[in-house]
């Protein structure tokens, strides 16, 4: 493994992207902040700007009104950045995938990484993900996506 | 010619300056984490982060000024080093300097927040745009009574304004913390370095709940690791610094050496454990800190000083 692909993922930066969420998963997604699970010891932090993130977490369902706010995200982005899908709406729709105005699961919209099913998941599960994700060198998954 | 360079790239300059400043960023995160009762970041985070940003995308905003917009982070760690060294040399007692470097250390200490201001205007992000209003009134805040606490310092230490001469002033009457005008210079001089840092308090400018980390929103890749090697050199330049004006410098013969470690750790202790028991302030709040009470403080500072207590 090169120094490169190390550094990546010893300092993954999350943003948070909410979809239109119940803010049930964002709720479970601050929860890796805190002392009981704290992510900055793998080097993992909240930013505030698209630009600054290696990992988006997407949460909620995908509606018709936020698809091209979701894309305008993505593409703001740097790459090469993960898409990991928080939560049962942003997997396959969960409760609402015969809503009317239900734009798709996300990966129709965006390449998704990870999935973390759950409503809401667990921050054990979304850790799990994070750290399955990590067994990949980052530019295999630039490749992919 | 040949020292110079060595001086400005290697010893006191980048290379050293970025890697004690990552350093000691390093030991600000891990005490913010045992603060709040975390484990916090591995030591070598710092160096991950950096090169994790060098190896990322570079984005160039469509509208707005791109030359200025690269060249500033640029401009912003050049002046950052050669405050750097300029400060290293005398407070490790390797060189004399210069008679009224402390000016020009004055000066050179504005460079980095200058050139994030313009980076940030040059962005042509309309949050940049409010950040930089912010660091910018900041700037009018506490700047008045950095000098004013240097002309203190200045007045205490026999009217002398090379900054090595303050230093072995200090080395044979006792370093200037020991005083009642050097005590409340140093509080005063404490929080105009949070406000240079860009540390809680008063980091409005970067204020990430509301205004998406301000300046530094559209810095992306590589540019954003310009940037956050200048924060490096500048967490190892400011403490230093004060080190030189209230603690008679850091001298690195023998057992002194971790006097002087000592010393830096105390002062990052201060800095960050103001950071982690404060809210952040609104602008209007912190100008009225910094021009009311914080001016009073370095005015008696100064009082004090020309009475010689």
């Amino acid at each position: 493994m090169n120094i490169k692909d190390l550094s990546f993922k010893k300092s993954l930066w999350v943003f948070h992207l909410s979809a239109g969420s119940c803010n049930n998963c964002d709720i479970e997604i601050l929860d890796l902040l805190t002392p009981r699970y704290d992510v900055e010891r793998f080097g993992m932090k909240l930013v505030g700007s698209v630009r600054h993130a290696d990992v988006l977490l997407v949460t909620g369902i995908v509606t018709n009104k936020t698809k091209p706010r979701v894309l305008e995200v993505y593409e703001q982005a740097p790459k090469p950045i993960i898409v990991v899908a928080i939560g049962a709406c942003p997997c396959t729709g969960g409760i609402f995938a015969s809503g009317y105005n239900f734009a798709g699961p996300l990966d129709k919209v965006i390449p998704v990484d990870a999935y973390v099913p759950g409503c809401p998941p667990k921050p054990e599960a979304m850790l799990a993900a994070v750290m399955k994700l990590l067994g990949k060198p980052a530019s295999e998954q630039a490749k992919e996506s | 010619m040949g020292i110079e360079i060595f001086y400005f790239l290697i010893f006191p300059g980048l290379l050293f300056s970025g890697i004690a400043g990552g350093l000691i960023s390093w030991v600000d995160r891990k005490i913010t984490a045992r603060v709040q009762f975390r484990k916090g970041p591995p030591l070598l985070q710092p160096l991950y982060d950096f090169i994790k940003l060098l190896a990322k995308e570079t984005i160039v905003p469509l509208k707005g000024s791109v030359a200025t917009y690269i060249l500033a982070p640029v401009f912003a760690l050049f002046g950052a080093t050669i405050s750097a060294v300029f400060i290293l040399l005398p407070v490790f007692g390797l060189e004399s300097g210069f008679n009224g470097d402390l000016i020009v250390i004055l000066y050179l200490l504005n460079i980095p927040s200058l050139t994030y201001i313009i980076g940030a205007l040059a962005s042509g992000n309309p949050l940049a745009a409010v950040g930089a209003a912010r660091e910018m009134k900041l700037i009018l805040s506490y700047e008045m009574p950095f000098v004013l606490v240097l002309i203190s310092v200045i007045i205490k230490s026999g009217m002398t304004i090379r900054f090595a001469d303050l230093i072995a002033y200090q080395s044979t009457h006792g370093s200037l913390i020991g005083s009642l005008s050097g005590i409340i210079g140093f509080i005063t001089l404490l929080m105009c370095l949070q406000a240079k840092l860009g540390l809680v308090p008063f980091d409005m400018a970067e204020g990430e709940g509301e205004i998406c980390d301000g300046i530094i929103i559209e810095f992306s890749g590589s540019i954003l690791a310009i940037f956050k090697l200048t924060k490096y050199v500048m967490f190892i330049a400011l403490p230093a610094f004060v080190c030189g004006l209230f603690f008679s410098g850091l001298p690195l013969s023998g057992i002194d050496v971790l006097w002087s470690i000592l010393k830096l750790l105390v002062i990052v202790l201060l800095v960050t454990l103001i950071r982690n028991t404060n809210p952040r302030v609104r602008i209007e709040q912190a100008m009225k800190f910094f021009w009311l009470w914080m001016n009073l403080f370095a005015i008696l500072s100064i009082l004090l000083a020309l009475l010689g207590i």
